[in-house]
């Protein structure tokens, strides 16, 4: 319980140390605590920054989806409806070519039986003629009754 | 020991323990030609350590992950930080009084801990050594002397004055001294002025004596339980064992608690010059 000179001594100690403190000692520790505390920052709003870019790139990638698939919808309906259009021609000429080729077949029918028809009919007159010839061999005279033959032949037609 | 011819009583034995190593032997109870080189010594080397552990972790701070002894530093760097700011509303006298504090701590405490060194050890060590020729006393820590911890608190008295002059400038200064707290009126002069002084005085002694009062008797209460084992008988052995372990685990709450309240009152004593009443 003694005080002696070695409070002063203890005293002018307390203010070197805390002088000591305050110059070399708290400055860098505050500048690295305040560094960090601004990393930590900087590290939360680039975060928040991704994260909002993140749901910006999300948004515009549905986007893109929605028309995509709308576009993609249109394409296939429309070469649904061209494949269809394709379809219905191809039909429609097969059906031309086929009533052309049926028509023309006919004709070809017809023509044929024109010319077999005028054949019997030449052969027919000629075999009446032969017919009627020998049987009026002698009565009817060829020059006589070629009129005649004519008009038949006429009537046959 | 005291003598070599016998082995010392039990009043010697703690009248040596409590002697401090000095300059002359002190007669009187305020002897300013006297110098006490225990409390000296030790308490300069505890602040030595403190400064040199600090200024290691500060010249290797770095901004990105700390190391686990830096993030203890910063820890305590960040609580005293937070005190200072919420006591002590001046950033500019922060700029010293938050690094003071700190150091205060640190320092207060690793001298308080010098309490849980075996009371003997040293005495012992010098002895082998054989130094306890010329170091016949030694009184090791620091606070447990009143003149350690007197020492302080006249530095936060100097430091209250010197804010209450800096921020009221000398006439508001000496204006709230006679006119704080009853009144500005001729007649409450004196009163108010006493009252101021001995607030002033009681801080100061106050702050002083309840570390004082604390480490000493807790020194004491070392020297005691030691005496329990130089009884030199299984009892006196057992207990030594039991009293000591229960004491020094309570006496590291006591070391803490009385650096933190002195560092705490510090603060709050400089916030206080800060105000005006």
């Amino acid at each position: 319980m003694n005080l002696n000179a070695t409070f002063v001594a203890q005293m002018l100690v307390f203010f070197i140390l805390g002088w000591f403190t305050m110059k070399f000692i708290w400055p860098p520790l505050m500048k690295a605590l305040d560094e960090r505390a601004k990393k930590i920052a900087d590290g939360l709003a680039a975060a928040e920054k991704g994260n909002a870019a993140l749901k910006d790139a999300l948004v515009r990638f549905q986007k893109l989806e929605a028309e995509a698939r709308i576009r993609a919808q249109e394409i296939v309906s429309q070469n649904e409806k061209r494949g269809l259009e394709i379809v219905e021609g191809a039909k429609a000429a097969a059906k031309a070519e086929g009533d052309r080729l049926i028509a023309a077949a006919k004709a070809e029918i017809e023509s044929e039986m024109q010319r077999a028809k005028d054949a019997l009919r030449s052969q027919v007159a000629l075999l009446a003629v032969a017919g009627a010839e020998k049987i009026l061999r002698r009565e009817v005279n060829a020059q006589v009754h070629a009129d005649l033959l004519a008009q038949l032949q006429q009537e046959l037609r | 020991m005291a003598s070599p011819e016998h082995a010392p009583n039990a009043s010697e034995y703690i009248t040596h323990h409590l002697t401090h190593l000095n300059t002359k032997a002190q007669g009187f109870i305020v002897d300013m030609s006297v110098l006490n080189i225990d409390t000296l010594f030790w308490s300069l080397a505890m602040g030595f350590i403190t400064c040199f552990v600090l200024w290691r972790v500060a010249q290797r701070a770095t901004a990105g992950v700390p190391g686990r002894f830096q993030a203890a530093i910063e820890m305590l760097v960040e609580m005293v930080n937070d005190q200072a700011k919420a006591i002590v509303h001046s950033a500019e006298s922060r700029l010293f009084v938050a690094p003071l504090a700190l150091t205060v701590f640190l320092w207060i405490t690793l001298m308080n801990a010098l309490d849980l060194l075996p009371v003997d050890l040293p005495h012992k060590i010098f002895a082998w050594t054989g130094l306890d020729s010329f170091i016949r006393y030694n009184r090791i820590v620091p606070t447990a002397d009143l003149n350690g911890t007197f020492g302080m608190s006249l530095g936060v008295f100097v430091l209250m004055i010197y804010y209450n002059i800096k921020i009221k400038h000398l006439g508001g200064f000496i204006h709230e001294l006679f006119c704080a707290p009853f009144g500005n009126k001729i007649w409450l002069y004196p009163f108010n002025l006493l009252l101021n002084l001995i607030e002033f005085i009681a801080k100061t002694v106050s702050l002083a004596m309840r570390l004082f009062g604390n480490m000493y008797a807790g020194e004491l209460l070392f020297m005691l339980i030691a005496l329990l084992g130089a009884t030199a008988t299984w009892w006196g052995f057992g207990m030594h064992l039991v009293a000591g372990a229960a004491w020094a685990i309570f006496h590291i709450l006591i070391i803490l608690l009385q650096a933190f309240i002195f560092m705490m009152l510090t603060l709050v004593y400089i916030g206080q010059a800060h105000e005006g009443h």
